[in-house]
């Protein structure tokens, strides 16, 4: 066997999803209408598939394909949360799906290309596949998010995602043009390797350090680089909305690790500053403009700005139990935001769409199991024990003191309680207000309901045991630095 | 059984308290009877805990100590010592009678109600014996969405600002503590041990820092002046069995964080600012009982006087004397019953009358002959008369803080005068008198259930006040230590 090929057994997780998401389309090409849940089963039954392949490649590490992917630990648990998060929205879309006429087999060939991206992205080793991965990402969501074609909103916000994502990949490809002339290689570990002979203060790698930052920063959400994310989030079907913010968060989460810390760690404490500046203005912007939100779709949106915000305080550390946190924060993220948008699902029924705060209203007392659900979620988002939340918020504060950063510890907790005061707006038109006379039954819809329950569930129960996850995500960072 | 009380006592009701709430608001009945049974279970599990008590020993008893998050370093550490096992046995005590008292007067969504007040018990219980720093602050936090409900459901009208008042003043008081105990994780060797706390060197710079952030949280808790103005809007607005829960424990949390984590672990920046809190506390004891006297609400009124009586506390802890130490712990348990029996009482009246006005009754004494004698036995524990559990608690705070500064104790003394004018002409204009009020005349006096939940309290005040030894026998070995743990300087040679 030649030295491309050897440990090509490294990438069968990701040569697995490619041929299913093939056999997916063709399937639902040539079975029909009348046959269309065998797409959404291929796609659990794909993902389940991948779970098992990835699982018994755990504990194995190496670089196959000359150097363009990467197995480490960090590969194989953030594939697995991937599978995790695409699983659950495949689960709660089925109904969204049907109620609006978008119940094609196209949407989950989509999320199995996405997901392939993020999984190159994952385990990229070098800046041409990494690319590569982000780009599938990327054009799978510019499409899921126009899917609804005949909805006017929908195709604006995926035009608006299309030009703006493609100007940061733009932003992106340029600083790692410039990584290339500085180092003369693609390879990430040695890019590494050459940067030790670059001093910190040369123009040319402060530029390629900018651009990268400034791409990542776009990808994940983080202000100043937010703007696309309300209207997308707003625009986007639900069921698509809920997928934008799950998998591609840890696609983004993975272009940190594998950029900055595998590829650029030497330059620590240049792109910490840069990071410093995004923690910030993501905290102060994200919790100030989501208190004015009316739309819970756009709430959610500008909350996600400062739950990056909050994560980033793990990268500011800089540490490897600041990676570790900073990735704990990020699955936890994912967790919480596929609940909440699963809520949204859940409650949205044809030719209506349960996204504006007021829609909750006396929710306790129409449904109030859903409304006990939606309670954990958002005392989780607030960062409130017994949640699975405040032990996210705690193991960043923790990375970001250990740091010596106490000030951006105060600074981010003060923000938390800012942004408690949104969400506990729900909590309180859920509880304490009566139910608006126009708002009519909530359709039953017993899978997306129980997957909704285990979901938000999970964060409770992961609240007070949040121990095996957390050891996780460590795990996931041994040895990154 | 005996290595883990504490966690049936924690667990017990947060369990039953999920039963509770399976059993569902359509079956109203059985959910109060599940929820009696859960509260009488949980207090029988603490009673071993003061029958099986070393009085000779400061160490923690009855410990528990599990690895809980490993890759923080964070242990399920448990354990009482003398200053937080009366508060254990206050809170699963209390709580029986919060279930009782609530029993005909809650009619909407009653298996919420109760299970909110289940899980709430095993969250404060929770607080009084964690000895792990995160378990500590989980507990802290996580109690404040059951009160939230409690207030914002069960409240009245203006129950939705007081109630995210209530929240946002206490999260934002506690988050700066999060920062504090994080900082100190760093300079204790990488432990969230409270007790190792206690041990670790600090400079004054930080232990100034610590103290204040530490501050910050347990004075919005207690409260002290300034930070007070939620408690009353709390009070006015929350359910009686929420005003009941609130004034008798709630309150006590944030004067048993002072006794667990400020003082021993910044010694030397708690005699800093001993002036200030001193300032606080005499502010309180002074103004706010003045405030108290020109209320026209009752439940303001008893709200203020909370906050003047737990100025005398917070007096006791920063004249640094054991006597006025243990004197401040008798307070707030004395506070803890008559509070509540305060507090229910005005429920009483608010149950017949849908009013709290004071203005709305007066000669309640002519209809309902065994109320009136109960609430003034609870009037004169709020005055502090010799023979109450009142008396004892401000009559040591007063002793201890005389021979430290005979200034300090002379004008809190004054607090004792104050304080009997407002309960007294409180109680003068309500209960004695000619009656005004054709409604009043129709008053019946109280049910069994009701005499049981009073009578018990009143038992209790008595007590404390006769016989206050087994109570300060209990708590006397811990604060010796205590104090001689804060003649000792942490500042790094």
């Amino acid at each position: 066997m030649n030295a491309f090929l050897l440990h090509w057994t490294f990438a069968i997780p990701e040569i697995w999803v490619l041929i299913m998401a093939c056999v997916v389309l063709l399937a639902d090409l040539y079975l029909g209408e009348r046959l269309r849940d065998v797409a959404p089963v291929l796609t659990v039954l794909t993902l389940l598939g991948a779970a098992v392949l990835t699982f018994f490649e755990f504990g194995q590490s190496g670089t196959t394909f000359a150097g363009l992917l990467v197995m480490d630990p960090f590969t194989n648990v953030a594939e697995l949360f991937s599978y995790l998060a695409v699983l659950m929205v495949v689960l709660y879309s089925r109904r969204y799906l049907l109620d609006r006429g978008i119940y094609r087999g196209e949407i989950y060939v989509l999320l199995l290309f996405a997901l392939l991206g993020v999984m190159v992205m994952v385990s990229g080793a070098n800046l041409l596949s990494i690319y590569l991965g982000l780009e599938l990402l990327a054009l799978s969501q510019y499409a899921l998010v126009a899917f609804n074609r005949d909805s006017l909103v929908a195709t604006e916000a995926g035009l608006k995602y299309f030009v703006l994502g493609a100007l940061a990949s733009g932003l992106l490809l340029y600083g790692m043009s410039l990584l290339y002339g500085l180092t003369g290689t693609l390879e990430l570990r040695h890019i590494a390797a050459a940067l030790v002979n670059v001093t910190s203060s040369n123009l040319i790698l402060v530029f390629a350090l900018v651009f990268i930052v400034a791409g990542i920063a776009f990808k994940l959400g983080a202000a100043p680089f937010h703007m696309w994310l309300p209207d997308v989030y707003q625009g986007a079907p639900t069921v698509v909305t809920t997928f934008l913010a799950s998998a591609p968060k840890i696609g983004a989460f993975a272009l940190i690790i594998r950029l900055l810390v595998d590829g650029g760690y030497g330059m620590l404490e240049s792109w910490q500053q840069l990071f410093i500046a995004l923690t910030l203005v993501s905290l102060v912007v994200g919790n100030l403009i989501a208190i004015a939100q009316q739309n819970l779709k756009r709430m959610l949106a500008y909350s996600t700005v400062g739950h990056v915000g909050f994560l980033s305080l793990g990268i500011v550390a800089g540490t490897e139990a600041g990676f570790a946190s900073a990735f704990f924060y990020t699955i936890v993220y994912v967790l919480m935001s596929l609940a909440g948008f699963g809520m949204i699902l859940l409650l949205s029924r044809a030719g209506f769409e349960a996204e504006r705060i007021d829609d909750f209203k006396g929710l306790s007392q129409r449904k109030p199991w859903y409304a006990f659900l939606m309670l954990i979620i958002m005392f989780s988002m607030a960062g409130v024990p017994p949640t699975v939340g405040f032990y996210a918020k705690l193991a960043v504060f923790q990375a970001v003191i250990a740091a010596g950063y106490v000030w951006l510890a105060v600074i981010g907790v003060l923000m938390a309680v800012i942004g408690a005061f949104y969400y506990l707006r729900v909590v309180k038109v859920m509880y304490f207000d009566a139910p608006e006379p126009e708002s009519g039954p909530i359709v039953r819809d017993d899978f997306a309901s129980a997957t909704l329950s285990i979901n938000s569930l999970a964060l409770l129960v992961l609240g007070i045991v949040p121990g095996p996850l957390m050891a996780f995500c460590f795990y996931a960072m041994q040895g990154v630095i | 059984m005996n290595a883990s009380l504490l966690s049936y006592s924690i667990w017990i009701p947060i369990v039953g308290g999920l039963l509770v709430l399976v059993v569902g608001d359509r079956r109203a009945a059985l959910a109060r009877w599940l929820a009696l049974i859960v509260s009488l279970l949980a207090f029988a599990v603490t009673i071993p805990l003061y029958t099986g008590f070393d009085t000779h020993t400061a160490a923690m008893q009855f410990s528990e100590r599990v690895a809980w998050i490993p890759s923080l370093n964070i242990y399920y550490h448990l354990g009482v010592d003398g200053i937080s096992l009366w508060f254990v046995l206050l809170t699963s005590f209390l709580t029986v009678l919060v279930v009782i008292s609530s029993w005909r007067n809650v009619q909407t969504r009653v298996a919420q109600f109760m299970a909110a007040f289940l899980i709430m018990e095993g969250m404060m219980i929770g607080v009084f014996c964690a000895l792990d720093a995160i378990l500590f602050y989980v507990f802290w936090e996580a109690m404040l969405i059951p009160m939230f409900l409690i207030i914002g459901v069960w409240g009245g009208p203006r129950r939705v600002y007081a109630t995210i008042k209530f929240f946002l003043y206490t999260f934002l008081g506690s988050v700066l503590m999060l920062v504090a105990l994080l900082y100190l994780y760093f300079h204790s060797s990488n432990s969230f041990d409270l007790l190792v706390y206690q041990h670790t060197p600090l400079g004054m710079t930080a232990q100034l820092l610590i103290f204040i952030a530490f501050f910050v949280a347990f004075a919005v808790k207690i409260p002290m002046w300034p930070v007070h103005t939620w408690l009353p809007d709390a009070h006015v607005e929350a359910p009686t069995a929420g005003s009941v829960v609130l004034a008798a424990i709630m309150l006590k949390m944030g004067a048993y964080g002072f006794l667990r984590l400020s003082l021993p672990i910044v010694p030397d920046a708690s005699h800093k600012l001993a002036w200030l809190m001193i300032l606080l506390s005499l502010i309180a004891i002074i103004y706010v009982a003045l405030v108290a006297i020109v209320q026209e609400d009752m439940k303001k009124l008893v709200a203020y006087s909370s906050i003047a009586h737990m100025g005398f506390v917070t007096l006791g802890f920063f004249v640094f004397d054991s006597v006025a130490i243990e004197g401040s712990i008798i307070q707030m348990l004395s506070h803890g019953f008559i509070s509540a029996a305060m507090f229910l009482c005005i429920g009483v009246l608010y149950d017949r009358m849908h009013t709290r006005n004071i203005k709305a009754y007066g000669g309640v004494a002519n209809v309902m002959p065994i109320f009136a004698a109960l609430m003034m036995l609870f009037a004169m524990g709020n005055v502090g008369l010799p023979g109450t559990s009142g008396f004892v608690g401000e009559f040591m705070v007063v002793l201890g803080t005389y021979q430290v500064n005979p200034w300090y104790a002379i004008l809190a003394a004054t607090g004792l005068i104050t304080g009997a004018s407002y309960t007294l002409w409180l109680f003068k204009r309500a209960i004695f008198g000619g009656i005004v009020h054709p409604e009043v005349a129709a008053l019946k006096d109280l049910d069994a259930r009701e005499m049981l939940v009073l009578g018990t309290l009143a038992a209790f005040t008595l007590l404390l006040g006769v016989w206050p030894a087994p109570f300060l026998d209990i708590v006397h070995t811990s604060v010796q230590h205590l104090v001689a743990q804060m003649a000792v300087s942490k500042i790094p040679a």
